[in-house]
């Protein structure tokens, strides 16, 4: 029997447009194109040169200080264009897709046989090493250090998330072979964390890994929250995480020697009108399912992940490298609301009791809904933080900067996304989790 | 409205970078937002937020006051009829009453708004909604009759020096509207305390002639107390202006003789409730300064050596300041402690603090005002003991892993 543990403080904010369990087809489009900026922590550096004819699996660029840290391309095809910002910033790579996929060959192995430094060596040819992240700084995890534990999420509590278990239905081998590749990849353990509505076998009853079930409210679902309450992170430790669909896509590089990068995508939000699940590769332009399908005469947001962390891209944006959720709701820019403090709308909600619950369900637009101010409520951001860190006083430190003091009050243990929640029933409209963004880049600058 | 909204967007572009009234972008900009929610959307980070700002916190807060606002006005003007001896309705009453204290509320508003809309200005800021309920606690904690060029001078010693010097709402340390009340405390004590300042005698607007009748006495019933003769509390009675006595439901519902707002517990409970459950103010703090009283009542009845130490704790409550300040002075999340465990001990202490004041300071009846000021003070030096609880459980924790 799993340990469970009760996660009581967080926030599951009642959104229309969840996802219906259908797969709607496979999406393909004629150009794919990867951002540099989706991976943090790295500086990259290119692999290859427009022209160039690429493989599924080919490295397209590599991290500058471990050179064998390659990005694969997700699709075979011709590189197009490279779009370069700033400082000559890589800003996307766009690579023209072939009709059919050819996948670069690395070899199905069996994972048992193979040493850890063998799978790491497979992980980081294949091009996907950039799936497991690291506390501290919440960045592409550094190969050259051993991490104390690995740890994998294995459900998604965000606004409409996806369900994982429908995401890993006919994967459960990979996912399975997958976890077994990263306990060779730690001297620690590998957790997984389910959840109390996790049906799927090949999480319920995974092997090789310690088993730990949550129940509550977002954000237990992030693998900081679940860290903080299985085994924190302490200074000078280093800890691996990732999300079980990652894990997967690890699995079936062993398990048929090809950097697949396909993803089921849960289509969602309250200005889309058929809902449901697409299959494709990361940097699929998305325009194709948008057309015809979202709401028309009002300013929308398109977002790549979900409302509280994703990117906002345009209509004819792309699928971010990490997400398996595509979200669309009202910009709002175009509503004049009156006398919002006065407000007694049916449609207004709020987390607080400032509102009469009327409704079960919102439509939400992107609207601050008010102007910045200084920190002035209390005990607002510790109601939707479980974990064993003060978030004000932390959020503090990290705008003063003040190393020790964050130090003191666990910056190591947490990723911006564990402040989306913060900024959502924010009073005063502080945008957290680009303050702890900056914190923690910063800090890593000074540390290493 | 759409006219309204036209009208604004048409004159907007002269309140922008460049435009010739950009000087007054701060003040254009809190009438706007005052009018309409504005329509910014999110540039990083989360792409929806709840609707709760900073403006609607405040309004709730109002809203909680208003009760008590009422309940006041309604006071002096049943206690200005009773001094002279004259039947009037109840609605006559609640306009003399109304009509006395609105021109403290805009005195105290025009210049703390005044002020916060040319700091704002100067700063580039928006203006912030913590001055709207400053400005009408102001009012509510002074005796009725303070004059209101005193109001204006302490309004804005309070707002510059309490507040705009430490960076505006959200950055001070004391809590505004009660450093407004102690620098007209020591400034102006004639004015402040005695027999003489909590009932308006004089008519206002014309409303209310008379001449006092014989047998009046303003004091409160704290401060009846304070000087009594009497050598034990079953001794002595409460007395009502005009020398008759006060029953416990008079001090319950507010007809006793005080600053506006502490008069009637009862409609400081119903302000209460509205900022309990909307969860506006914290009920931890609430509940912790009464704890902190009650325990300090029962001390000092313990070891009772004259009539005020043998008050019973009910008294304690309905009387004074206590219960207005429990409820809303407090619970100023700015000034107050700001994590959970450091609620408890802060509204304690108040609580001890305020009774300890009220019974062994003879020449001052009522303490709440010094305590929570005093509380002000410490409520970092207790949230810096409370996290660093925390601090050194991290510390432990990373211990026996190296």
């Amino acid at each position: 029997m799993a340990n469970r543990i009760n996660i009581k403080k967080g926030l599951q904010i009642p959104l229309l447009g969840a996802v219906e369990e259908i797969i709607r087809g496979t999406v393909k489009s004629e150009f794919v194109r990867i951002c540099p900026e989706d991976f943090h922590g790295i500086t990259p550096k290119l692999a290859v040169r427009v022209d160039d004819t690429v493989k599924a699996g080919t490295g397209l660029f590599y991290e500058k200080n471990h050179p064998d840290m390659l990005f694969a391309s997700p699709v075979s095809g011709v590189v197009t264009a490279i779009e370069r910002g700033e400082k000559r910033r890589i800003l996307r790579i766009v690579v023209k897709a072939d009709s059919t996929v050819q996948y670069a060959d690395f070899g199905a192995k069996q994972v048992a046989s193979l040493s850890g430094e063998e799978v790491k060596k497979s992980i980081l040819d294949a091009g996907i090493w950039f799936l497991i992240k690291q506390r501290p700084y919440d960045v592409v995890a550094s190969p050259v250090k051993e991490p104390r534990d690995i740890f994998v999420t294995g459900f998604d509590t965000a606004p409409l998330a996806p369900s994982t278990d429908f995401l890993l239905k006919d994967r459960e081998a990979d996912l399975q072979t997958g976890l077994d590749a990263l306990a060779k990849l730690t001297t620690g353990k590998v957790y997984l964390s389910v959840s109390t509505k996790t049906t799927l076998k090949g999480l319920r009853e995974a092997k090789n890994v310690v088993i730990t079930e949550f129940n509550g409210p977002h954000p237990a679902g992030n693998v900081g929250v679940q860290i903080n309450n299985i085994k924190p992170v302490n200074r000078g430790e280093t800890v691996w995480t990732l999300n079980a669909v990652d894990v997967a896509i690890i699995g079936r590089l062993f398990n048929k020697g090809i950097t697949d990068l396909t993803r089921t995508v849960a289509l969602t939000g309250s200005e889309v009108k058929q809902r449901g699940y697409y299959n494709m590769v990361i940097g699929t332009e998305l325009k194709s399912i948008f057309a015809g399908n979202v709401t028309e005469g009002v300013s929308l947001r398109y977002i790549s992940g979900n409302p509280l962390t994703g990117r906002k891209i345009d209509e004819n944006g792309e699928l971010g490298a990490y997400d398996s959720q595509v979200t669309v709701i009202p910009e709002g820019d175009d509503m004049h609301e009156a006398f919002g403090w006065a407000s007694l709308s049916p449609k207004r909600y709020s987390a607080g009791a400032t509102y009469l619950p009327f409704h079960k369900k919102f439509r939400l637009d992107a609207r601050l809904m008010g102007g910045p101010r200084a920190i002035i409520v209390s005990n607002e951001y510790d109601k939707v933080f479980p974990m064993d860190i003060y978030p004000e006083q932390l959020i503090k430190a990290i705008i003063a900067f003040n190393i020790d003091r964050m130090e003191q009050l666990g910056i190591y243990e947490v990723a911006p996304e564990d402040f989306a929640l913060c900024e959502f029933v924010d009073t005063s409209k502080l945008e957290l989790q680009r303050i702890v963004r900056t914190g923690l880049d910063l800090l890593r600058k000074e540390m290493e | 409205m759409k006219a309204l909204r036209k009208y604004l967007d048409k004159i907007k572009p002269n309140f922008e970078e460049g435009g010739k009234l950009h000087w007054l972008h701060s003040t254009f900009d809190a009438f706007e937002t005052f009018l309409f929610v504005p329509n910014s959307t999110s540039r990083s980070g989360v792409h929806i937020h709840d609707a709760r700002d900073s403006k609607r916190t405040m309004t709730i807060v109002i809203v909680a006051l208003i009760p008590a606002l009422l309940m006041g006005m309604y006071s002096v003007g049943l206690h200005h009829y009773m001094a002279l001896g004259l039947e009037a309705s109840i609605l006559t009453k609640f306009i003399y009453g109304f009509l006395a204290v609105l021109p403290q509320i805009v005195v105290s508003y025009v210049v703390g708004l005044g002020i916060e809309f040319i700091i704002a200005q100067i700063r580039k800021e928006e203006v912030a909604e913590g001055f709207l309920v400053t400005g009408i606690l102001i009012p509510m904690i002074v005796p009725v009759d303070t004059p209101l060029w005193m109001i204006a001078v302490a309004t804005a010693f309070a707002v510059i020096f309490a507040k705009e010097v430490f960076g505006g709402t959200g950055y001070n340390i004391f809590n505004v509207a009660l450093v407004t009340r102690a620098f007209l405390f020591f400034s102006y004590p004639s004015k402040m305390s005695g027999d003489q300042v909590w009932v308006r005698t004089a008519d206002t607007f014309g409303i209310g002639k008379g001449t006092v009748i014989d047998g009046f006495s303003g004091a409160t019933p704290l401060g009846q107390l304070a000087t009594t003769g009497a050598g034990s509390f079953g001794e002595f009675t409460f007395q009502g202006i005009t020398g008759q006595p006060l029953s416990i439901s008079d001090m319950f519902f507010g007809f006793i003789p005080g600053s506006i707002g502490e008069v009637s517990t009862f409609a400081i409970l119903l302000g209460a409730a509205l900022l309990i459950m909307t969860g506006v103010g914290s009920w931890k703090t609430m509940l912790s300064v009464f704890l902190g009283g009650a325990v300090a009542v029962v001390l000092v009845n313990l070891f009772a050596q004259n009539a005020i130490m043998e008050m019973p704790v009910q008294y304690h409550f309905l009387l004074g300041g206590f219960a207005f300040g429990a409820i809303f002075m407090a619970t100023d999340p700015v000034t107050s402690a700001r994590t959970e465990k450091g609620k408890w001990i802060y509204g304690f202490l108040i609580g001890l603090l305020a009774i300890t004041i009220r019974v062994f300071n003879p020449g001052y009846p009522e303490g709440m005002m010094l305590a929570i000021l005093f509380m002000n003070a410490f409520a970092p030096l207790i949230d810096f003991y409370v996290i660093d609880g925390n601090i050194k459980r991290r510390l432990k924790r990373a211990a026996p892993s190296k």
